[in-house]
């Protein structure tokens, strides 16, 4: 075949798609489907098929400028058109405009009759004169194999809807085939034969009470395309296919760091914060602070003039905004500014699906730079007991958010009586930071703990830290260790008393000390001043001593040279003694 | 072919032939119709030779899809013929003609 060859050389280039417009299908399809072929879908009653062809055709009409021909086999143009509607899409007025043709089919066996060969050149002219009236591009054929009930020749039939095939392939118009299916085929009539180019199965299945719908591309020749089965939903804006967006981990990564909003837990994180675009889990058990944490990250990222989106499963937008007041944070000033969008509904309201495709649109809606889910786990009640399902919402959420280059904060709730890195969904390893709150019981009080158990890409904090509501939001301490392990609540207060007064008492000792060595000091030196003084004074006597002692030798030596003098002896020292002998008596 | 053959006499039986081009079944279906309307409804019919190719937007108008197809739009209600018409008794059945000898 031609396309043998075609398809051993680049891929990308041997097969041209073509765009649906359905939204997600394009992904999983690596652009759509193969243009220039026919493609099959094919699924149960009501599974979405005739849509599926529907909004491919209108879509490529409004947004792709390639008019399409619908021909029905089932359903007249105004039933269609009826439908479409539901859909957000206005055949009428396409057709109007020449971008649509819609041709009804119509076969009653009642009033005919047959009688030697034919062939199906009527239709082909059909299908071909629409095609030529407005240049379509794109051809769906809704139903074909209504035509099996109308016409009894089968071999005729089976060979003309090969030959149709083949002849919409050499028209290179793209054309969607839709085939109910059968039991143990994919069709009827086993048409899937003659389209080998593209197949797709849609299904819808009830799962505990909810009904899901999923979609999976079978066979796609000569292209790579998810092989999963994908959820999609029938929703105002037309089908969408929820795909986990890109097939590859390719995101764009951003070394930026966005604060948690709580200082002390930025300052664990290197003080710095998360990394944006990167996703947060916070686990704990009931009442630790979830929910107040994603507040101050919203709250953060609204001052920043950053826009936040709020999906809450479990509390109202005014419940939250009241009990967000009670920690000192008012949101609603930034849900006024047009910043923050709170989301509320109840998990159970519908299925996973259509709360994935709900956060879907609501992203595009409002574009948010941050993102709470609070809480994740309460969605499991949505999932059943699939928690399987759940971990893949999960997956896509996150997927979807780091590929929008969007900060994603999940809380999720962990049972008590679980270990607390038991996380239920098993998301641990798709979140790059993952906290945990934990109460701490002891003493006779529940405490809060935090800690970060894993963040991606940087040095975090190993510290338990205390964690603390306060009329101003929460706020971290330094957990006290002591000697019997780290001590919270009033123990720690009592610990820092205690140690508080032992200080203190440490310092009053070590004053006194201090006054009683300066009091010796003084009386040393007081006593070295007396001495002194002492000191000075028996110099001075000495001094004196020695005067007088000069000053009586002086004297006696007068007195007696006088003496001599007066007796007019010859001066005998021995003489006055007696006289000073007497004088003493 | 002659694109149409008309019996001016009063018409009981307006025949439209669909066909694509001239093919030999539509040849065949044609030669087929015309001897059998002469056998059994001589003078009271008409038969009118649309090729599709020529016209293709009418194939909308009587739903057609088979070549070659036989609608008779006279007597009512319409009723439909598929094939090359070589078997006279199903045709006869199908146009509702009563065989009268």
């Amino acid at each position: 075949m031609k396309q043998t060859r075609k398809s051993s050389q680049s891929l990308d280039r041997a097969l041209p798609k073509c765009p649906t417009g359905i939204a997600g299908f394009d992904e999983i399809t690596l652009g759509g489907l193969p243009r220039g072929r026919p493609s099959l879908i094919c699924g149960g009653a009501g599974c979405g098929k005739t849509l599926f062809g529907i909004e491919f055709l209108a879509r490529g009409a409004q947004d792709f400028g390639e008019p399409g021909v619908c021909i029905s086999f089932e359903e007249t143009a105004e039933d269609l058109a009826q439908n479409a509607v539901s859909l957000g899409f206005d055949l009428k007025a396409l057709e109007r405009a020449n971008k649509l043709v819609i041709d009804y089919i119509h076969i009653d066996k009642s009033e005919i009759a047959e009688t030697g060969e034919y062939d199906l050149e009527g239709l082909f002219i059909r299908i071909g004169s629409a095609i030529d009236s407005i240049g379509a591009k794109r051809v769906l054929l809704d139903t074909p194999e209504a035509l099996f009930g109308g016409l009894n020749d089968e071999g005729v039939l089976r060979s003309e809807l090969r030959r149709l095939f083949r002849w919409l392939k050499d028209k290179g118009v793209t054309s969607v085939i839709t085939g109910e299916k059968g039991e143990g085929t994919l069709t009827r009539h086993g048409i899937e034969e003659y389209v080998s180019d593209c197949v797709v199965l849609l299904d819808h299945r009830l799962q505990s009470g909810v009904v899901t719908r999923r979609m999976r591309v079978l066979k796609y020749r000569g292209s790579m395309h998810g092989t999963n089965e994908y959820p999609f939903l029938i929703g105002r804006q037309g089908i969408s296919v929820l795909p986990i967006t890109s097939l590859g981990l390719s995101h764009k990564i951003s070394d930026e760091r966005v604060s948690s909003g709580i200082k002390g837990l930025d300052e664990m994180l290197e003080g710095r914060g998360f990394y944006r675009g990167s996703s947060i889990l916070v686990s704990g058990t009931a009442g630790t602070g979830k929910s107040s944490m994603a507040t101050h990250l919203v709250d953060a990222a609204c001052a920043r003039g950053e826009s936040c989106l709020y999906f809450s499963f479990e509390e109202s937008p005014d419940q939250i905004l009241r009990n967000m007041r009670s920690i000192g944070i008012d949101l609603g000033r930034w849900i006024k500014k047009g910043l923050l969008h709170i989301h509320s509904t109840r998990p159970t309201s519908y299925g996973l699906e259509l709360h994935l495709v709900e956060m879907h649109n609501l992203l595009e809606q409002h574009k948010p730079k941050v993102v709470v889910v609070d809480p994740l786990s309460s969605l499991m009640s949505g999932a059943g007991d699939n928690t399987n399902d759940l971990t893949n919402m999960v997956l896509r959420v996150i997927d979807r958010l780091k590929h929008l280059g969007i900060t994603g904060f999940f809380t999720s709730l962990t049972s008590g009586g679980h270990a607390a890195e038991a996380t239920e969904v098993n998301i641990s390893s798709l979140v790059d930071t993952w906290l945990l709150l934990r109460d701490m019981e002891s003493d006779g009080e529940r405490n809060r703990v935090l800690y970060v158990l894993k963040s991606r890409g940087m040095a975090h904090s190993n510290q338990l830290r205390e964690f603390l509501m306060t009329k101003n939001g929460v706020a971290l301490r330094d957990a006290y260790l002591g000697p019997a392990g780290v001590l919270t609540g009033s123990a720690r207060l009592a610990q820092e008393a205690r140690e508080r007064e032992e200080a203190s008492r440490a310092t009053r000792e070590s004053e006194e000390r201090k006054l009683a060595l300066n009091r010796k000091l003084r009386t040393a030196e007081a006593q070295i001043m007396a001495l002194e003084a002492e000191k000075q004074a028996a110099e001075l006597e000495l001094k004196a001593a020695a005067k007088d002692e000069e000053d009586q030798r002086n004297s006696v030596l007068t007195q007696r040279a006088e003496m001599a003098r007066s007796r007019k002896v010859n001066s005998s020292p021995k003489a006055p003694r007696p006289t000073a002998k007497e004088a003493s008596i | 072919m002659p694109p149409r053959r008309e019996n001016s006499a009063k018409v009981e039986y307006d025949l439209r032939l669909y066909v694509a081009g001239q093919t030999p079944r539509s040849v065949q279906a044609f030669a087929n119709l015309t001897k059998i309307c002469e056998e059994h409804l001589a003078g009271r019919y008409r038969i009118q030779v649309i090729d599709l190719l020529e016209h293709p937007q009418l194939a909308k108008g009587d739903q057609i899809l088979a070549i070659p197809t036989l609608v008779r739009t006279l007597p009512e209600p319409i009723r439909k013929i598929i094939g090359d018409l070589s078997n006279k008794e199903r045709v006869l059945v199908g146009l509702d003609v009563r065989s009268s000898g």
